[in-house]
This record gives C-alpha cells, sequence and structure tokens, in this order.
C-alpha cells in the first residue's frame, strides 16, 4: 500500500451515516486516483440508515436499511474493516492502531464516530431489561426482551423517546414516556405545542408523566427489572418490565481525548470551519464534532460536513457554517415540525398562535415585528405547510401578506388553499436538506432528462435521505414537464389514448353501452385484458344492462372472476364466498354452508374479512352450490369483483359495555347499501363502536367510528402492500348526513381513480389532497354533488345479487362447464387431505395428468 | 408451426355447435383425452384452437383468458397470470421461449371441428 509514494492515505473511523457519505462524496469526485482510502466499521453491519431505524419494528429489513450499494466497497477499490474500530491515535507518528491490532500511517484522519446515547447515573440502570436506542443490535435486543413483557417505560421524552415509546407501543408493552422537562419534545416545541403533542400521544393509548425525575430502577426478584422510582416524594413508584433511556446523545469524542485533540467542556471534538481538529491533518464531522460550538444532533448538517471535508481532502476551500435545524417528522403517525426562530427569540418578533383542543392541532407562525417576514414557527397534529413556511423563512419565497392564513384551518368553500404553488421558490432554495438538492438542480435534472421521481432520486440524490422533500419533488417535476409541453399522459392501454377517468367521462357522457362501440368510436384495435374489464367495471358503475355483469355483450369483457362470479385458485378450481353483512350470521345459515361444503368437498376456511370462504370448487358446481346458499337466504359476497367486499364490524352497543352506538347495525346498512357497487379496485369499510377501534375503521377505503356526538367518518385508508391510516372527513355527523357524505365520496372516487387505483393512492395523488375532496363531497365546490347522489341512489335502486341473476338463467348456467363437449371434471385438478380437509395436491405430489 | 401438414390424414372430430361458442369468450373441449380451447373472435368470427394448459402455472385454464390484441397480434392473455399468447401460432408474447400447442379448427354446417396437430 505504501510502495506508490505519490499515493496517500486516509483513514476514516467510523462507518454510520456520515461516515459513508464522506466516502460516497469521495468516490463520486475521483479521491481514489490519489488516496488509498480505509475505513474502520466498529459495528457488525454496514452504514445503515439510523434516521429510518424505528421502522425496523414495522418490518423494514436490516438489508433494507442497508446505506452501502452491494459491491461499493470492491468496485470503488476502498478497504473496510467490519467489526472493528480505531483503538487509538498516534497524532506524532500519524499512525492509528485498531482494536484488533491494525496499524495504519495515515495522512490524513477523519473521526466520524457519531454519539451514544447518555445514560442517566440512577441506580439500577445497568439491570437486565435497562436498554438503549442507537443501534440495529439495540433494537433487535429490544425486541427479543419485549417477548413476554407487559409494561415498558421510555426515560426522556424528545424526538428519539417518542419514536422508542412508539417502539415498545408496537411490540405491544403497556407504554409510559418519562420526561424530566415539563413538556414533551421541549426542544422542539413550545408549552403549547407540548400540550397538544401530549393529549395526541396520550390518545394512542402512551402514558405520559413529564416534570419528573428518575431516581433509581428497581430490582425485582428474578434479578430484572420490576419498577421505577421517581425523585418527587409525591411520584409513587411505577411498575415495570422493561426500560429504555433515550435522555440525549453525548459525542464519542474519546479517541480525540486521549490523542490530546481539544474536546469541548461538554465534549464534542472542536472543529474549525473547514471541520478541522487542533492536528491539521486530523478532520471530525457527523455527531462527533463540536462544529460552530455546537453538537449537531441531525443527519443532514453531518452531511454537510462530510461535503467540506471531502472538498478540503481534494484540495478545496469549503467551510461548514451552521445549519437549518429545521426538523418536521411523523411520530407515532402525528405530524410535528419546528423551524427557525420557533421560539420567537428574536428581538420585536410577534407570534400568531392557533390551537385547536378539539381535533389536537397547534400552530405557531413567528413573524419579524413588522410582519412583513416569517422567522419560524411550531406545527403540531398538522405540518401541511411546513415546505411552504421554511422557504418563506429562507428568503426563498415571499411572505404574502395576510399570512396568519397559513396557519389558520383551510377555509372550505372557496376551494383554494391558502399557499403558494412550488413556482413561487427561487432557483436557489434549497429543496432537500437531507442532499443539498435546490430547486434548480432539480429542474435542470428534469429538462437533462429525468422525467419521473426515480429518475430524479438517481440523478440528483433528492428525496432518498428522510424523503419529506419527496412531495416538493414531485410538484417540481410536474411543473417543468408541464412547462416542457410533455403531457402527463396516462393512457389505459394500447387501445385507447384515455386515462381510465377520462374514459370514464367519455362512456358516461355519450351514454355509450357496448364495448365496441367504445371501441370503435374511442379506441383501436381488439382490446385487451386491460381495457375490456375495466369498461366492463365503468358500464356496471353506471348501471348499464341493469348493472348486470354478465348481460350478453358484457360478458366477454369480464376477467374470469367476475365471469364465473367467483375467484379463480392456483389448481384452476373457484372459490365460493357468501356475503356475510357486517360479520353477523345465522345459526342456520352456518349449517347449510357447513353442508354445502360438505356435500362439494369444498375446503373451508374463515377469511380475514369477517366471513367464510368455501375453497375448491368445480367451475361446474358453482350454480348448483349457489343455488343451495341462495335458497338459504345467502348472496354474492363480490369476493371476486373490484367491488365492495366487506364492512367489518365489532360487536358495539348490542354487547359491548364500552359502545357508544350501534356499530353492527349501521356495518349491516352500509354493506347492504354499497353491496355489488363496481369500482376501479376492491372497497373495503368497517364501523366501530367506540374509539377502542375493535373493527380497524381506520385502515379502510372507508370506515366509521362511533363517539357520543355521532359518527366520525374516516376515508382512504388500507392494509395490504402498502398499510395507510384513513384521514377523517367528517366529524360528529348523524346518519343520514353520513350516507350522503359516503355516497359522494365513493362516486367521486370511481369516477377519478385509475384502474386498480385504491383510494388511498387516488387521495395520495388527488391535487390538494383532502382538502379538495372536503371541498368537492361537503360543499359540492365541482357541482357535481346532485349527480353522485342520483347515481348512487339508482344503485340502491337496481342492485340485485349476481348470483341469483345467474342461476335464474338457463343460458348463463349453460356458460359453468369444463368442456363444451363432455361432463367429465378436469382430471388436473388433484386433492390430497390436510388437517381432515382436502386442498389442491402440488405438483410433486400429483402424477402428471396432462391432457394436451 | 409451418410444417406442411398432409391434410389428408387429419382426422376432424366434431366439437360442438357453432352457436355454442360466445364470441370473444372462450370454451374448452376435450379432444382425444387433449383440452383444447376454443375461441371465436369478433368482428371476423375467425376461430383459434390452442391447448388449454398454461405452462406458467401448470392449471387447465386458457380458455377462461380474455381475447383481445396486441399490435396487428390477435391474443389471448391467461387468466392465472395475465401472460399473452398468440391465437395464431401459441407463441407466449412476453416469453418468446414458451409457446402453446395449436390446433386445427374450422366451422362444417353450424358445427365446430378440430383436428389435433
Ligand atoms: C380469502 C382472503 C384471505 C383469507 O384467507 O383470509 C383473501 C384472499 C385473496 N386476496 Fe386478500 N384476502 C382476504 C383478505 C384481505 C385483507 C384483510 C381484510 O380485508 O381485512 C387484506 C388487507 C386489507 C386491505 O385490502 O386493505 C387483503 C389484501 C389483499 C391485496 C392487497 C391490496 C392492496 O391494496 O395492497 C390483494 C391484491 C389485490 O387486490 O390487488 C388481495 C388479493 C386477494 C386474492 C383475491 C388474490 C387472487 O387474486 O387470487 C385472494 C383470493 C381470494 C379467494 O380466492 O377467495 N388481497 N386481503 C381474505 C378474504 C376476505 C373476504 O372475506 O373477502
Ligand atoms: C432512532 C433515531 C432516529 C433519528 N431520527 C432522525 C431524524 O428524523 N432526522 C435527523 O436528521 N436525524 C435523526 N437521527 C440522528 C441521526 O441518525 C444522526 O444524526 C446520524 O446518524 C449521525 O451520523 P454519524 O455518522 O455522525 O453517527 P452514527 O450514524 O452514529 O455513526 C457513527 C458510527 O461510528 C462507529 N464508531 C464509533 N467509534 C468508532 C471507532 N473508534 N472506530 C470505528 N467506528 C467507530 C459507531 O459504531 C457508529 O456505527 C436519529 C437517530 C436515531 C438513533
Ligand atoms: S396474503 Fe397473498 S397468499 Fe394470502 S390470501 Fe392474500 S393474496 Fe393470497
Ligand atoms: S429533505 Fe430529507 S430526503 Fe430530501
Amino acid at each position: 500500500m505504501a510502495t506508490d509514494t505519490a499515493r496517500r492515505t486516509l483513514v476514516v473511523a467510523g462507518n454510520g451515516m456520515v461516515g459513508q457519505k464522506l466516502l460516497e462524496v469521495l468516490v463520486e469526485r475521483g479521491a481514489t486516483v490519489e488516496w488509498d482510502i480505509v475505513t474502520f466499521c466498529e459495528e457488525g453491519r454496514l452504514a445503515y440508515d439510523r434516521v429510518g431505524l424505528s421502522s425496523f419494528f414495522t418490518g423494514t429489513s436490516a438489508e433494507e436499511l442497508s446505506l452501502v450499494a452491494p459491491g461499493f466497497f470492491d468496485s470503488a477499490g476502498l478497504e473496510v474493516h467490519v467489526g472493528d474500530a480505531v483503538a487509538s491515535i498516534d497524532t506524532e507518528a500519524g499512525k492509528v492502531v485498531s482494536t484488533r491490532g491494525t496499524r495504519i500511517a495515515y495522512d490524513a484522519l477523519v473521526l466520524a464516530t457519531g454519539s451514544y446515547p447518555f445514560v442517566p447515573p440512577v441506580p439500577g440502570k445497568d439491570l437486565p431489561g435497562c436498554h438503549v436506542y442507537r443501534t440495529l443490535d439495540d433494537l433487535e435486543a429490544i425486541r427479543a426482551d419485549a417477548q413476554g413483557r407487559r409494561v415498558g417505560a421510555v426515560v426522556g421524552g424528545g424526538l428519539l423517546g417518542l419514536e422508542a415509546a412508539n417502539a415498545l407501543r408496537s411490540l405491544g408493552l403497556e407504554t409510559h414516556v418519562v420526561e424530566f422537562a415539563p413538556r414533551l419534545m421541549p426542544v422542539q416545541v413550545d408549552d403549547g405545542g407540548g400540550s397538544a403533542l401530549r393529549r395526541r400521544i396520550e390518545d394512542l393509548g402512551v402514558s405520559v408523566h413529564t416534570g419528573i425525575a428518575t431516581s433509581e430502577i428497581l430490582e425485582g426478584p428474578d434479578g430484572r427489572v420490576c419498577g421505577m422510582r421517581f425523585a418527587g416524594e409525591d411520584d409513587a413508584d411505577l411498575p415495570v418490565d422493561l426500560v429504555v433511556f433515550s435522555a440525549g446523545i453525548r459525542p464519542r469524542d474519546q479517541l480525540a481525548r486521549e490523542a490530546g485533540l481539544a474536546v469541548g467542556e461538554r465534549g464534542g471534538v472542536v472543529v474549525d470551519a473547514a471541520c478541522r481538529t487542533s492536528d491539521p491533518r486530523i478532520f471530525a464531522i457527523g455527531e462527533c464534532a463540536l462544529a460552530e460550538g455546537r453538537i449537531w444532533g441531525l443527519v443532514a448538517p453531518g452531511y454537510q460536513m462530510a461535503r467540506v471535508v471531502a472538498d478540503r481532502i481534494l484540495g478545496g476551500e469549503s467551510t461548514f457554517g451552521g445549519a437549518d435545524l429545521s426538523t418536521k417528522l411523523k411520530l407515532m403517525g402525528i405530524d410535528v415540525a419546528s423551524f427557525g426562530d420557533g421560539f420567537a427569540a428574536t428581538p420585536g418578533a410577534e407570534s400568531i398562535v392557533f390551537s385547536d383542543p378539539v381535533a389536537n392541532v397547534y400552530k405557531r407562525l413567528v413573524l419579524s415585528g413588522d410582519g412583513s417576514q416569517v422567522l419560524g414557527g411550531i406545527l403540531v397534529g398538522d405540518a401541511s405547510m411546513y415546505q411552504t413556511l421554511v422557504q418563506m423563512v429562507r428568503g426563498d419565497m415571499p411572505t404574502p401578506p395576510n399570512c396568519e392564513e397559513l396557519v389558520l384551518p383551510v377555509r372550505t368553500g372557496d376551494g383554494a388553499a391558502v399557499g403558494m404553488g412550488v413556482e413561487s421558490l427561487s432557483d436557489t432554495a434549497m429543496v432537500c436538506s437531507c442532499n443539498s438538492v435546490s430547486k434548480g438542480a432539480i429542474c435542470a435534472a428534469v429538462q437533462g432528462g429525468a422525467v419521473d421521481v426515480p429518475a430524479l432520486k438517481a440523478c440528483t440524490a433528492a428525496g432518498t435521505g428522510c424523503g419529506g422533500c419527496v412531495p416538493v419533488v414531485t410538484d417540481l417535476l410536474k411543473l417543468e414537464l408541464r412547462k416542457a409541453g410533455i403531457e402527463v399522459r396516462n393512457n389505459l392501454c394500447e387501445h385507447f389514448d384515455y386515462s381510465r377517468a377520462e374514459l370514464f367521462d367519455i362512456v358516461r357522457v355519450h351514454r355509450l353501452t357496448s364495448f365496441s362501440q367504445v371501441l370503435a368510436d374511442h379506441g383501436r384495435g381488439l382490446g385487451c385484458e386491460v381495457c375490456k374489464p375495466a369498461v366492463a367495471s365503468m358500464f356496471a358503475s353506471l348501471g348499464v344492462g341493469g348493472g348486470y355483469i354478465l348481460e350478453r355483450s358484457q360478458a366477454p369483457l369480464q376477467d374470469t372472476n367476475d365471469h364465473f362470479l367467483a375467484n379463480l385458485q392456483r389448481d384452476g378450481t373457484y372459490s365460493v364466498i357468501p356475503r356475510v353483512p357486517g360479520g353477523e350470521i345465522t345459526p342456520d345459515q352456518l349449517i347449510v354452508i357447513g353442508q354445502v361444503a360438505k356435500d362439494y368437498g369444498l375446503y373451508c376456511k374463515i377469511t380475514g374479512g369477517q366471513r367464510i370462504d368455501l375453497l375448491g370448487a368445480r367451475v361446474d358446481h358453482l350454480p348448483e352450490i349457489w343455488s343451495r346458499l341462495i335458497d338459504a337466504g345467502m348472496e354474492s359476497g363480490h369476493a371476486y369483483g373490484k367491488a365492495l367486499r366487506t364492512v367489518k364490524s365489532c360487536v358495539g352497543t348490542t354487547w359491548c359495555r364500552y359502545g357508544v352506538q350501534d356499530s353492527t347495525s349501521l356495518a349491516i346498512e352500509i354493506e347492504l347499501r354499497y353491496r355489488g357497487l363496481r369500482a376501479p379496485h376492491k372497497l373495503k369499510s368497517a364501523v366501530s363502536g367506540c374509539t377502542r377501534e375493535c373493527a380497524e375503521a381506520q385502515s379502510k377505503d372507508f370506515g366509521i367510528i362511533a363517539t357520543e356526538q355521532g359518527w366520525n367518518l374516516y376515508v382512504c385508508g388500507n392494509g395490504g402492500m402498502r398499510p395507510q391510516h384513513a384521514q377523517l372527513l367528517v366529524e360528529g355527523v348523524d346518519h343520514d348526513i353520513l350516507i350522503r357524505t359516503i355516497d359522494r365520496f365513493l362516486g367521486y372516487y370511481i369516477r377519478t381513480a385509475d384502474r386498480l387505483e385504491r383510494t388511498a393512492t387516488w387521495l395520495n395523488k388527488l391535487e390538494g389532497g383532502l382538502d379538495h375532496l372536503k371541498a368537492v363531497v361537503l360543499d359540492d365546490a365541482l357541482g357535481i354533488c346532485a349527480e353522485l347522489d342520483a347515481e348512487m341512489d339508482r344503485h340502491v335502486a337496481e342492485y340485485e345479487c349476481e348470483w341469483a341473476a345467474t342461476i335464474n338463467d338457463p343460458e348463463k348456467v349453460a356458460r359453468f362447464r369444463t368442456f363444451v363437449n363432455s361432463d367429465e371434471p378436469d382430471p388436473n385438478v388433484v386433492f390430497v387431505a390436510e388437517r381432515g380437509q382436502r386442498r389442491p395436491a402440488f405438483s410433486h405430489e400429483k402424477q402428471e395428468v396432462r391432457s394436451s | 408451426m409451418t410444417a406442411i401438414l398432409d391434410t389428408a390424414t387429419l382426422t376432424w372430430q366434431d366439437v360442438c355447435a357453432f352457436d355454442d361458442l360466445v364470441p370473444d369468450r372462450g370454451a374448452c373441449a376435450l379432444v382425444d383425452g387433449r383440452q383444447v380451447a376454443l375461441f371465436r373472435v369478433s368482428p371476423t368470427d375467425e376461430l383459434f384452437a390452442l391447448s388449454n394448459h398454461d405452462p406458467f402455472s401448470g392449471a387447465n385454464v386458457i380458455s377462461r383468458g380474455i381475447v383481445g390484441s396486441k399490435g396487428d397480434v390477435p391474443k389471448v392473455a391467461s387468466p392465472m397470470y395475465k401472460q399473452s399468447f398468440d391465437l395464431r401460432t401459441g407463441t407466449c408474447l412476453d416469453d418468446p421461449a414458451v409457446s402453446l400447442p395449436v390446433h386445427l379448427i374450422r366451422e362444417r354446417d353450424g358445427r365446430v371441428e378440430v383436428a389435433i396437430t
């Protein structure tokens, strides 16, 4: 390594977020031409996304959190020592020695050792059951230890403490947060914000104790944590099984201290504007560095330091001049943001405060004395204006007159949301603070051919850090494309130059009733498996053919599931799911279902949607099976259709001691109202009888929660691949308003969504978002409510069970045949027994019974 | 596909009435123990016959797919995982290495006949 005297050696101690950023910038800027770069990574894994650490508890794997592209070190020719740390520095000789004994002479050394969690020196702090929250190893330990425990507490109610509390909650522990300061997140928010935050967190079932100091961790008879004791005399002991300390961070400056480098009074390696320590050959960056007299506990300033040092190593003159500490986060689903001079420290500053104690929203806007300039602010519960306000603080966007409207709730009615679009940003405006990407750079990238968000991320790195800027990046992308005259097309398929929403309007306005007509007038070719079912679904939504989807000219358009009114299984058989409105079912119906299953050898399973699936039915048996179910008063459950599936319910006031309204009756009513309604994607709903939310209404396309004041309607949630919480559309309304609002919401979604776009994705893309949706369905901003109401009334009036319509028509029944010329079943369908029922054989289990 | 067939030696088998086939919707016939997917495609009422066995899922379901076109190619999409096959040649349009056996089909006196090739 040292043979080539022209080459120099750079050692980097620490492969955390900032250390890795340094390596990336160096490689990108060609530093490897002159430098041999060696890095020491104390942890057993290469750099990972610590900011996203908590998502580990919601299923993100360690691999997904990794920040190091596979093969990065090899292809760039860097040396990395994983699981080995720099143990000491000999500044005289310019050498480091590692824990494992590796010695390396350096020409330059960068300390990127980060920080460690501070654990207050209380007795019992090292007992089994005590944890910290910093590394993936810590999280793995917490997860393992939480197994079978009941109560957990977090010491510290700051940003990280609340993340840790959420983690304990998601692990199923009763969770407490203990904060020494009089409010939560004392660094970021003021008292008003702190109490809004507190109420919201308490609503989630987390107990918050502020203004108390932990004095001891108590030991149980089994030698592990059993409780906490507090300094205040009135504070009773809190029994807990698990404790997480999150009481602040301390820079890891030990190495520097021992090497005689200057360190701050309260820790941190002192650096100058070039991020150089008191030894000119040694730099310090990230959370171990004391820059501008402070520790910058966020990743964006760390990245800036990494860029400064990379530049310095390459002979440049960059400096670190401090950074913006504005933060916006989502904690347990709650928006919290603080930016600029949020505490109004500027002389003469004025504050405008908006506080809604019912919705628990708190917003404080700090303005210069003359009101001409936004200086900072604090937002809790609704941070939708964050990006705009931050740009105003930075001077990248002018502060508008009447800027108090920026924090007041949007007045519905005039439709237009206050605030300003991305047009008004200046070119130098910093859009992505994590990666220092300006508006200008993003626009240039779009002009250079990056025409979607993934491409923009790849070429500018914007949006690849905390992700907070992605909405603005997306808006900029659209703006640039529109400016360039590029139409953002969204064609259904090669047969139509229209999006689903456009084609829906064409079919609706021209009252088209056959696919051949739609194709002849507005498309080309023969159609395909994309446009045919899409148009069939439009016909169904619009009530063409009385809404009967197997009406002669429509039958060929249907996917096999809709065509046989059953779901295709992997072996070519079908499943049968009768509707069980609200999950309520009589013993007699259960008996019939059981008897039918026995007679046709069907496998039975309780579904995830509160009903019963009968699987393994032959095509030719479907009509007989359904006749029997229909005779017993059952009907199609539309499990096969892009239509309303189930409306889950809890037992509500009918049985439950906490219920405040009759959720079961409402669920049944809603399920019967919207049954058979065809939509761009499936629709799921639920009704809970109180805020304990046993029916999981907030994870549904539309969900209703009973309150003492009336019904709360949440919309656009889903589980599935990308779970998303539903958002509150209206609150405390009565039955009739509730139903009308759902009618309109569904009608508007059906008209405007893309094919296979569920409500959550639709809302995410809807321009103007929830405010726009409210304006349309509550204030009739588009003047279409009367039409939507009429369309839904027609749907309700015309509804007929598809299975009943089918079994009553011999011509339709004749189509349920395996072969046109034989009554044999498909010999390729072979079952094997499992747990007392039968299931399709896997190929290794059956002899090849193939006929063609 | 272009092998010259000695049509004289083919045996045509009657499978169903022409009207039994719903335009643009498949049906399946059992011919000499083989499952043959039959299609009647509008607007020309042209007939096609392919193997009913979907090589991607291993299930006999091709006859339950949706027919349509890709460019000028008439095709059917398997209902299972949606791969498309050229109705004339059986070639999979998503993976040309895969193809379905095709059979001969004709209409005579209102009846549909298939010859296994
Ligand atoms: C049977 C059932 C699983 C079970 O054994 O419990 C099931 C089975 C299927 N689900 Fe599901 N899902 C079932 C409940 C769910 C749930 C839970 C719920 O509804 O509470 C979810 C998550 C909640 C949600 O949808 O938001 C769920 C999320 C999905 C998804 C992902 C949707 C998404 O937006 O990400 C798909 C794929 C799709 O629809 O495109 C899917 C698709 C399917 C399909 C239709 C896949 C297919 O095309 O073959 C499965 C066939 C069902 C059949 O043949 O009968 N299934 N599926 C459940 C039927 C419920 C019912 O009574 O109708
Ligand atoms: C749960 C959590 C949530 C967070 N959320 C946010 C957020 O939302 N926004 C935000 O901006 N910031 C957030 N942060 C802070 C952010 O993660 C840090 O600012 C950032 O990781 C600092 O990077 P760093 O490289 O300086 O330190 P680290 O990422 O800690 O990396 C330092 C690495 O150096 C190693 N090391 C230490 N000593 C040595 C040695 N002698 N030799 C070799 N290796 C050594 C350590 O093991 C560690 O792997 C969060 C932090 C946590 C823990
Ligand atoms: S989770 Fe997947 S495998 Fe299970 S039922 Fe749903 S779609 Fe089928
Ligand atoms: S601001 Fe964090 S990724 Fe852009």
